[in-house]
């Protein structure tokens, strides 16, 4: 029988579906528009102002960047990467609830958790205050505001990308292929190093590269800390030279040089397969005992205070002194808001994001990964330079409409695309697709091309096979993507701000609000309100998992 | 049948929409300073205020790719040195108003008239009371000696508060003079630089540095949270130029559809009875001279500020950076 459904498998093969690297190029095209209006640029240089940047400034922003971008990247990956396997291979006291918690740092914002570590741990912050008490001097503490610091920050927000897919990877690898290793005599520790890094290689690349992303993209972190970046020269440029163009030459340079490590990668893994060994489910998890079983538990608290609880525990101390005067009614649309975007970037960016992968895994998958490898370069582009990539061709195009509308005799409003929803939405789609397309096109990689053949063999076309082959099996990917995008909506400012409709307020734009005129207390309140929103689709997520 | 339905719905809609009179506000000076304000307009004269937040930045970028649709009438924003830039990138237009030339003295708006500063922003030096005797101050370009090595608290020099002070620096000191003051601020540094002006008092309050520089206001909410604050101020440059001000201040859009509309929301806005409304929500100083200060400002006392026109600021402002730049100021 099996057989026979082979043999039928090649002699019919899979239709081919030339449909597919044109639906990858039509969702690329959300993001090549804005890219292409920060690279066009590049067609006039402003050599005055890049003399002044590379004979003062850009060296050492180069050392930083290079430090800050290395580091994070490590750090992501050591704790990402451990916590995962900690919670998707062994059992101890709370692990299942730490799978989902240690997730919940996605949900604060890097630039929220900057400003707080910096209360808590600088000079002025109580630390040092009771050490200078008790000591009489905190000179000695290593400050916080330094290269150690940032670095260590940004790994404390950014490393649950990692964590979530790596989880997704050793989950979803299969019982199977670390029982053979262990039969072949590999001990835990050879498995994990030549068996399941290995076989997680598209989920850790996927996670690392929206870390690297993300930190290359970042300015409200890094100018908390005053630790200058490539993006501080981009923001000097534009804000304080008054110089767009400049500003988005430095950023096409940095959107490249993102390209270029993402086709390099692409080429390093050349045609390995990372499909899951055997239908078997995910392993029965192996019990701590002792020692080890407390270790376990205390690492996971200790990463979860340092990264959450007490970051929160901050913010709420700063909220309760303006939760009087600040919290009314107002904040019940700021959250319908914030929800309502979040949620439906969430459903398009991942609907996307899932159409893209897909497409890379047909037949004529070249010119769809180039397209893919296109569309996502959008999470690279700080964020207010893809805000004004955005904005720029949609009030082009609103002048164009209007002007149409008034040849035929027509009185129109100043907009017409501008400001509203759908606009809003493309514009995160730009911004995000990497996000959803990382976790889902690493899932993709775990079905094999028989189960494909198998589906084909019983007369499923590519759409149906999509809908209840695909789609079943990509479950936990899918979810993590949904996920993060939602969490990473509720939390972008620049493209919010600068696309929303007159009178529209999100929690995220209470916080920039705030934030600008240095007033933290009461910034902290819809800061914590994006944490509690956030944790609705965490609680989700744990829900999902904890049913396989 | 179907689309020309749709159109005269849309066309109803269309018309629909221009009835009350409206002004449209881009402003960078956030929701919870400018909507009392508004508001206030709005209940005196029937006309309704729209407005949208942003930064400075992007706001200007907004105008200019919106051109001749814009929806905004004003564009407000804080500091000199972006309404000089908006002049410069052609998006605000000249208005001439008995008025606003009554109620704004000229170093406070553009000699053009195509902004106009609506209240007043000091930028001055805060010493510890434990550490320091206001007798050893005097000066910005003072806190340039080596007395204070080690000493000395600054903002980053990203923030445009900054780069307008040392703007006004360079037209009156010229740019090698102001580059060894720079440099010796920056070999005086007790501490990295700091990214908001609280942190820099909480920092001279807690005894990590003795001097430094910031903005009234942030001192003043400080204060009101912690009376006990071992932090007080010194109004620097009396004997020469004057303490260092700025601007929050706006102008009318080139393509404003409602100039007259927007001219009247000026005016209104810097006459008497808006201006303690404007500037005591944030502590800042009334640009108007005949409007005396909220009561606890006031209490700070009274000084001699620069009179240079604050428009300095913003051509200023590049040679201002990258001189920052060339002095290791971060």
């Amino acid at each position: 029988m099996t057989l026979s459904l082979t043999a039928q498998a090649q002699a019919s093969p899979p239709r081919r579906w030339n449909l597919q690297p044109g639906i990858a190029w039509l969702i690329a095209a959300i993001t090549l528009v804005p890219l292409l209006v920060v690279l066009a640029s590049l067609a006039d240089p402003q050599t005055d102002i890049w003399a002044h940047l590379a004979d003062y400034v850009l060296p050492q922003l180069l050392i930083n960047t290079a430090w800050l971008a290395g580091g994070v990247a490590i750090g992501t990956l050591l704790l990402g990467v451990s916590l995962a396997w900690l919670t998707a291979v062994y059992d101890f006291p709370g692990r299942r609830h730490f799978a989902w918690l240690l997730a919940l740092p996605l949900a604060m914002p890097a630039y929220v958790l900057a400003s707080v570590q910096i209360g808590l741990y600088d000079f002025t912050g109580p630390l040092q205050t009771l050490l200078r008490e008790w000591f009489d001097n905190s000179r000695w503490f290593p400050p916080i505001r330094s290269r150690g610091g940032v670095i260590l920050t940004m790994t404390l927000a950014l490393y649950p990308y990692v964590y979530l897919l790596a989880r997704n990877a050793f989950l979803t690898q299969g019982r199977r292929a670390l029982e053979a290793a262990a039969v072949l005599g590999l001990s835990r520790r050879q498995g994990f190093w030549r068996v399941a890094m290995p076989m997680a290689r598209p989920w850790l690349v996927g996670g690392v590269s929206l870390v690297l992303m993300e930190t290359l993209a970042d300015f409200g972190t890094v100018a908390t800390f005053n630790y200058d970046t490539f993006t501080t020269a981009i923001y000097k440029a534009w804000f304080a030279l008054f110089n767009l163009k400049a500003a988005s030459q430095l950023a096409s340079l940095l959107v490249m040089a993102v390209l270029a490590l993402a086709l390099f990668e692409q080429k390093a893994r050349g045609n390995k397969r990372y499909h899951g060994a055997g239908r078997s489910g995910p392993a029965q998890p192996i019990r701590l005992q002792g020692l080890r079983a407390v270790a376990a538990t205390a690492a996971c608290l200790l990463i979860l205070a340092l990264a959450f609880f007490i970051p929160c525990g901050q913010l709420l101390k700063w909220a309760a002194t303006v939760i009087k005067t600040d919290f009314d009614s107002r904040y019940i649309s700021f959250i319908w808001h914030s929800v309502l975007l979040a949620g439906g970037a969430a459903m398009l960016v991942v609907t996307l994001g899932l159409l893209l992968a897909y497409a890379v895994r047909g037949r004529d998958g070249h010119s769809a990964r180039l397209a893919a490898r296109l569309a996502t370069l959008g999470y690279a582009i700080p964020g207010s330079v893809l805000a004004v990539g955005v904005f720029i061709p949609t009030a082009a195009l609103d002048n164009q409409l209007i002007a149409a509308l008034q040849a035929l005799g027509w009185q129109t409003p100043p907009q017409i695309l501008k400001g509203t929803l759908v606009v809003m939405l493309l514009a995160y789609a730009a911004r995000f697709l990497a996000v959803a397309f990382e976790p889902t096109q690493a899932a993709m990689q775990r079905i094999t091309p028989n189960q494909e053949a198998a589906a084909a063999s019983l007369g499923l076309g590519r759409r149906e096979m999509l809908w209840r082959l695909h789609l079943p099996l990509l479950r936990g990917g899918l979810f993590t993507a949904a996920l993060m995008v939602f969490v990473d909506v509720m939390k972008e400012m620049p493209i919010t701000l600068m696309t929303r409709p007159f009178g529209w307020n999100t929690l995220s734009v209470r916080v920039f609000e705030m934030t600008s005129e240095g007033q933290w207390e009461q910034a902290a309140l819809p800061a914590l309100a994006i944490v509690v929103v956030g944790l609705i689709p965490v609680a989700l997520l744990a829900r999902q998992t904890e049913n396989r | 049948m179907k689309s020309s339905l749709l159109l005269g719905a849309l066309s109803l809609a269309l018309v629909g929409s221009a009835t009350a009179e409206e002004v449209t506000v881009y402003s960078a000076r956030i929701e919870s300073l400018v909507k009392p304000l508004f508001d206030a307009y709005t209940k005196e004269t029937g006309v309704q205020v729209k407005f949208v937040t942003d930064n400075e930045g992007a706001l200007m970028q907004r105008i200019k790719a919106e051109g001749a649709n814009t929806p905004a009438d004003i564009l407000l924003t804080v500091d000199a040195g972006n309404l000089w830039q908006a002049t410069q990138m052609g998006l605000l237009k000249p208005v001439q108003s008995a008025a606003l030339s009554a109620n704004i003295p000229a170093h406070l708006r553009d000699p053009d008239g195509n902004w106009f500063g609506l209240s007043v922003r000091a930028r001055t030096v805060f010493f510890n009371t434990k550490r320091v005797k206001p007798t050893d101050l005097s000066t910005y370009e003072d806190l340039a000696d080596p007395k204070w090595k080690g000493r000395l608290c600054l903002r980053s020099a990203k923030k445009v508060y900054n780069q307008s002070l040392v703007g006004t620096l360079i037209s009156r000191l010229g740019e090698a003079k102001t580059e060894q003051v720079v440099k010796g601020w920056v070999a005086n540094l007790a501490a990295d630089p700091f990214s908001d002006d609280t942190k820099l008092l909480e920092a001279i309050d807690a005894g990590q540095c003795d001097v430094g520089i910031a903005n009234t206001y942030y001192y003043g909410r400080l204060l009101d949270k912690n009376p006990k604050l071992k932090v007080s101020l010194f109004w620097p440059n009396q004997t020469t130029s004057g303490v260092h001000v700025n601007i929050s201040g706006a102008g009318v859009t080139k393509h404003a559809k409602n100039e007259k509309g927007a001219i009247k929301l000026l005016e209104w806005m810097s006459s008497e009875k808006a201006q303690n409304l404007l500037a005591d929500v944030n502590m800042e100083y009334p640009a108007n001279p005949k409007v005396k200060p909220d009561p606890y400002v006031a209490s700070w006392g009274s000084f001699k500020h620069d009179y240079i026109n604050v428009k300095v600021a913003g051509e200023q402002q590049a040679n201002a950076v990258k001189l920052m730049d060339r002095a290791g100021y971060k």
